[in-house]
């Protein structure tokens, strides 16, 4: 249904004219098992379309009266038809204009009924031609009197009688007469029947409140059918409403949100911080955007880049290291950083400068870069939502319990773990939940314990454990809000009819 | 991931049972694994080329299996049988010991330094004594294939030979030389090409095509000869036909030359990677090593609580031989060649939980005590959002990377101008900056939205990045709202509205000093006299006005717009 319609079409028909509405209902009361609108039309000798009116008009009213749509075929007279039922036929008209002296043939061929007269008035040997006649052809009556039978039997249709099918069937092949469909109503009194009708009101107003007029008066029906008018408002982008919910998670856990607001990253923060080490392929200009301009980061806290080398390079801190030869130049390469877990080392390492180590639950849900190829489902940049535990003693099975009450509030409660690989932690556990639309395990984040190698050489204590997991925002928006293409979600190339038709987010229900 | 693709019934009859497809992805799931597709080379065949070139093809049932990036001693059907069925405790760990051979001498390879110049490291082992069969033989084939697309990265950093070592005799010699010195035939080719000709041979080789800018532009190639000068291969692009191997090979050669030291260590992974293949002889010291820990650490980290006899057990059925020592809950670790992913306690304890199980694990629930806080720009951000869409904007989201002409030549500003970061490995024009503006995202937006309704009113809050020499890496976020009115009228009165609302939201009056007031500029992205600079407490924040038509031109849009652009982090 149109969702304008009200705004184009008033709920309540404009009112007939009042005479013919009150005239139509006399005869309805009178009338026991109802009546035809045609019969009304002519009885009351209007048009038929007034009566049409007046019945849609008393049919908003309520159950007045009620109308049944029928249709109906009749013979009507042509055009042609209705001359000949007033002037009489071609052939007859032909036979009066014949004076007895005859007429020249040339003559009666220039009346407007000659020619189909003269053949039609020759066939019924009403006339006759002297074709040898001095002066041309000459046409003379040769009966007496005639019986114009095509007028009298058009004058019966027209009175509504009845003809047999030979003579109907004539006349039309004559185009006399044709059979028309003619769509009218059957009235008959409805349950609040009246012929005596008080005016009804549109709407309410300020002077009827006012006087208190609206008691007296009758107000028309509202069309409930329709839709309402759309408000005229702004709409927040649904991404960004599933992030708002992802955050008002982390806040109802706890967790402080990290200042994310740094696009740009040295590779030593992004990787070398994470005990990632230089070869990763990570690091690759397949996967990572560097920068050309400013291409170098400067300004690194020395003591601990130093110590970040050594266990690269040589390990340290109960580890082998990876034993290869650690490069300052890697370490300072300017990227467009690829996880936010780059953020969580430099408050790792701000936390662990403080004089005493105080626990700590940090989130953050931002921009990430990767320089991939791209799909339907994978973007340039895309929202990583990363939650991080820092304390005494934490365990693996802490991790899963923490992992279980976020996903619990995103209204995921069936998980399971699959051992995993990434670089900087270990253990490292896929998340997966089961999805019962498509009755199989699927992957809903990644998680993991930081390897000793990236906290230690922060100065964080020895058995200060900090656990951490991590996913894309874009996934369960597309998931929450049916999309199947990112880039209908995200980018210019957004639907806004989508963003304005788009629910409020409730991540657990 | 690598993804290694093993015939079903042979890796059954290898593990010495069946599974049913829901059995056998619960295995994988628990070691670690991913059962990604169940398929056969006919399905794929008909995938990728159509039905009609599958017809005939093999359709006998594929497992394709996701092998997690640590793990090269799995990339084969050798090695993950292997690898299951000690974690089912159907098999010991085995044990991989140097020999020496029976007779003859031990092999060497010769290093000459012209290799320098092009690809300075080698490595090279035998395998003695083998048998293959056809399934063996393509597995190894595959394997070759599965290392050289992965930790090798499709041959820039490591590249593999093999031969057979029956057709040639050492000492062996690795060098570089002009490509018009080099002559040989090459694999599977009936004559003699000259390295030269060899290049330009490969340019049209769907296959080998992709490896030559690895050499190509480099004054020597490197060659590796045997005593008699025969060549054995011109790494890393193809190996000489002579010394090919075949179903018949009993003994192997394999040489690894690699581009940089700082990758030496991805070497021997691939040469651990093929003895797992075949047990066999190696010219590198197969290094055991032995960590000891206590049982207590791990019960610790994990969150379980296991008796010593039993976490050495879980250690063993993951290849690490373990024992109690007997003093307390010490437990003696023994470290295979075949595992270099294990470098520190945390990689043992991890193998431990595997083996417990991570889903046998009870979830706790930690009780670090801590207040929430949020970040106050993104406090701010939130708040702005809410109360932009209830005056009548819609919020759009766009991407912080862009072409150079988006924030630049599109909107009449010169690029020197912009202080914008440049990205030096774009793939496209799409990703060559960082965008210093929201504003062409926005008319990014519109112009795609041209069809909806008018007027469209869109906002933004979000970052753009500046380049800053203050900061360490040289560039800072800084946080924006942006907002555009389009319509048929350029409704400057809208976005001044929008201003003035934004304002009352952040508590500034309107007031030359005390507050924030708009003054006339000059700003060629804008209608010449319909452009106001934004003050807040005498400070320039931003500008409003009516967009240049040469503006709304290279935007593609037809109608008059106007917008509005400012700083937010100064309402702090």
């Amino acid at each position: 249904m149109d969702q304008h319609c009200n705004i184009t079409k008033p709920r309540i028909p404009i009112m007939a004219d009042a005479g013919s509405v009150e005239a139509l209902l006399q005869l309805v009361e009178k009338a026991d098992g109802g009546v035809d609108s045609l019969d009304v039309a002519s009885r009351i000798g209007v048009d038929h379309q007034v009566i049409v009116g007046a019945v849609k008009s008393l049919q908003s009213l309520g159950d007045v009266i009620s109308a049944e749509q029928r249709s109906s075929k009749h013979w009507e007279l042509t055009e042609e038809g209705t001359e000949l039922a007033e002037q009489g036929s071609h052939e007859a008209r032909v036979f009066s204009s014949i004076p007895p002296e005859g007429l020249p043939q040339s003559e009666l061929m220039k009346l407007s009924f000659g020619k189909i007269g003269f053949s039609k008035a020759m066939s019924n040997k009403w006339i006759r031609v002297d074709k040898s006649h001095e002066g041309g052809p000459r046409i003379f009556t040769s009966v007496e009197s005639i019986q114009d039978q095509v007028r009298e039997k058009l004058l019966l249709v027209q009175r509504g009688a009845a003809l047999e099918e030979k003579d109907k069937n004539e006349l039309k092949k004559r185009k006399l007469l044709a059979e028309v469909t003619v769509k009218s109503y059957w009235i008959t009194r409805g349950s609040s029947f009246s012929t005596t009708l008080t005016k009804q009101e549109t709407e309410l107003t300020a002077e009827m409140i006012a006087t208190g007029s609206w008691k007296d008066r009758k107000f028309k029906p509202y069309n409930f059918e329709a839709m309402g008018v759309a408000p005229d408002c702004g709409h927040l982008h649904p991404l960004m409403k599933v992030r708002t919910q992802f955050r008002q998670i982390f806040l109802e856990m706890g967790f402080s949100e990290m200042p994310t607001n740094n696009f740009i990253e040295s590779s030593f923060w992004n990787f070398d911080s994470l005990f990632q080490p230089q070869q990763h392929p990570a690091r690759d200009q397949h996967d990572t955007f560097f920068l050309s301009d400013p291409a170098l980061a400067h300004d690194f806290p020395q003591d601990y880049l130093e110590r970040v080398k050594r266990v690269h390079s040589e390990g340290g801190y109960g580890s082998q290291g990876y034993k290869y030869d650690w490069k300052m130049e890697e370490a300072q390469k300017n990227i467009l950083r690829t996880h936010t877990t780059a953020v969580s080392a430099r408050m790792l390492y701000k936390l662990a400068q403080q004089e005493k180590f105080t626990p700590v639950k940090y989130f953050s849900i931002d921009r990430v870069f990767r320089n991939e190829t791209l799909d339907a489902t994978h973007l340039a940049e895309f929202h990583q939502i990363e939650g991080v535990v820092a304390d005494y003693g934490l365990t693996l099975g802490d991790l899963m319990g923490v992992l279980h009450q976020f996903f619990t509030k995103l209204g995921i409660t069936k998980l399971r773990f699959k051992p995993a690989y990434n670089p900087y932690t270990e253990p490292s556990m896929e998340v997966f939940s089961y999805h019962e639309g498509l009755k199989k395990w699927v992957e809903v984040g990644n998680s993991g314990v930081f390897r000793p190698e990236m906290l230690l050489p922060m100065g964080l204590p020895e058995d200060v454990s900090v656990i951490a997991w991590g996913l894309s925002l874009e996934r369960p928006t597309m998931i929450k809000y049916g999309i199947n293409n990112i880039r209908e979600l995200v980018g210019h190339k957004v639907n806004l009819q989508m963003v304005y038709d788009s629910p409020i987010c409730r991540l657990d229900s | 991931m690598p993804t290694v693709g093993v015939k079903r019934d042979l890796l059954f009859n290898a593990l010495g049972r069946t599974y049913t497809d829901e059995e056998f992805d619960e295995l994988c799931f628990e070691f670690g694994l991913e059962l990604d597709e169940i398929t056969s080379e006919k399905e794929i065949i008909s995938r990728e080329q159509g039905d009609s070139k599958a017809s005939g093809a093999s359709d006998v049932i594929l497992y394709k299996i996701d092998v997690p990036a640590n793990r090269y001693d799995l990339l084969c059907l050798e090695g993950l049988v292997r690898g299951l069925q000690v974690f089912k405790n159907k098999l010991e760990a085995p044990r991989y010991t140097r020999v020496s051979p029976t007779t003859g001498e031990v092999q060497r390879l010769i290093i000459t330094k012209e290799t320098a110049a092009v690809r300075p490291h080698a490595v090279a082992a035998v395998l003695r004594n083998i048998t293959f069969t056809k399934e063996r033989y393509d597995s190894f084939i595959e394997l070759q294939e599965k290392l050289h697309q992965n930790i090798c990265r499709k041959r820039s950093l490591v590249a593999i030979g093999t031969h057979d070592l029956d057709t040639i005799s050492g000492p062996f010699t690795y060098t570089a030389r002009p490509p018009g010195d080099i002559s040989f035939k090459p694999l599977n080719q009936t004559k003699e090409y000259t390295a030269t000709q060899l290049m330009s041979l490969y340019k049209t080789d769907s296959h080998l095509r992709h490896y030559l800018h690895i050499i190509e532009d480099k004054p020597v190639y490197p060659i590796i000869y045997d005593s008699n000068g025969v060549v054995l291969s011109m790494p890393p692009i193809i190996n000489g036909d002579h010394s090919k191997i075949s179903l018949t090979t009993k003994n192997v050669f394999i040489e690894c030359t690699a581009t940089d030291l700082t990758k030496v260590r991805t070497e021997e992974d691939v040469m651990l990677s093929f003895l797992i293949f075949f047990s066999g002889f190696f010219c590198k010291e197969l290094a055991y090593r032995k960590e000891k820990l206590s049982g207590e650490f791990i019960n610790r980290k994990v969150g379980i609580s296991e008796p010593t006899e039993k976490i050495a057990q879980l250690l063993t059925r993951m290849c690490l031989l373990s024992q109690p020592t007997g003093a307390g809950d010490e437990i003696e670790v023994e470290i295979p060649p075949t595992r270099p992913d294990v470098i520190h306690a945390c990689d043992i304890m991890e193998d431990a939980a595997v083996a417990y199980g991570f889903n046998n694990i009870i979830r706790t629930t930690p009780r670090t005590y801590t207040v929430a806080n949020q970040f106050p720009i993104n406090k701010l951000t939130e708040l702005l959002r809410q109360d932009l869409a209830a005056a009548g904007f819609t919020e759009a989201l766009n991407f912080a990377l862009c072409s150079q002409e988006d924030i630049a030549d599109k909107l009449c500003k010169k690029i020197s101008d912009t202080r914008a970061v440049h990205i030096s490995n774009p793939k496209t024009a799409e990703f060559q900056v960082a965008r210093t503006t929201l504003l062409p995202g926005l008319l990014k937006t519109v112009a795609a939205n041209r069809k909806m309704p008018l007027p469209l009113k869109l906002f933004e809050i979000s970052d753009v990045v500046l380049k800053d020499e203050s900061k360490d890496v040289g560039a800072r976020n800084s946080r924006r709202f942006c907002a555009v009115y389009y319509n048929k009228s350029p409704g400057f009165e809208v976005i001044h509205g929008l201003l003035d609302r934004t304002m009352q939201l952040l508590e500034v009056k309107p007031a030359r000093e005390q507050g924030y007031h708009i003054q006339a500029a000059d700003d060629s992205t804008f209608f010449p006299g319909r452009c106001a600079e934004i003050f807040v407490h005498g400070k320039s924040v931003g500008r409003l006005g009516v967009l240049h038509p040469d503006v709304i031109g290279r935007f593609e849009l037809s109608m008059p717009c106007s917008a509005l652009e400012m700083d937010i982090e100064p309402f702090l």
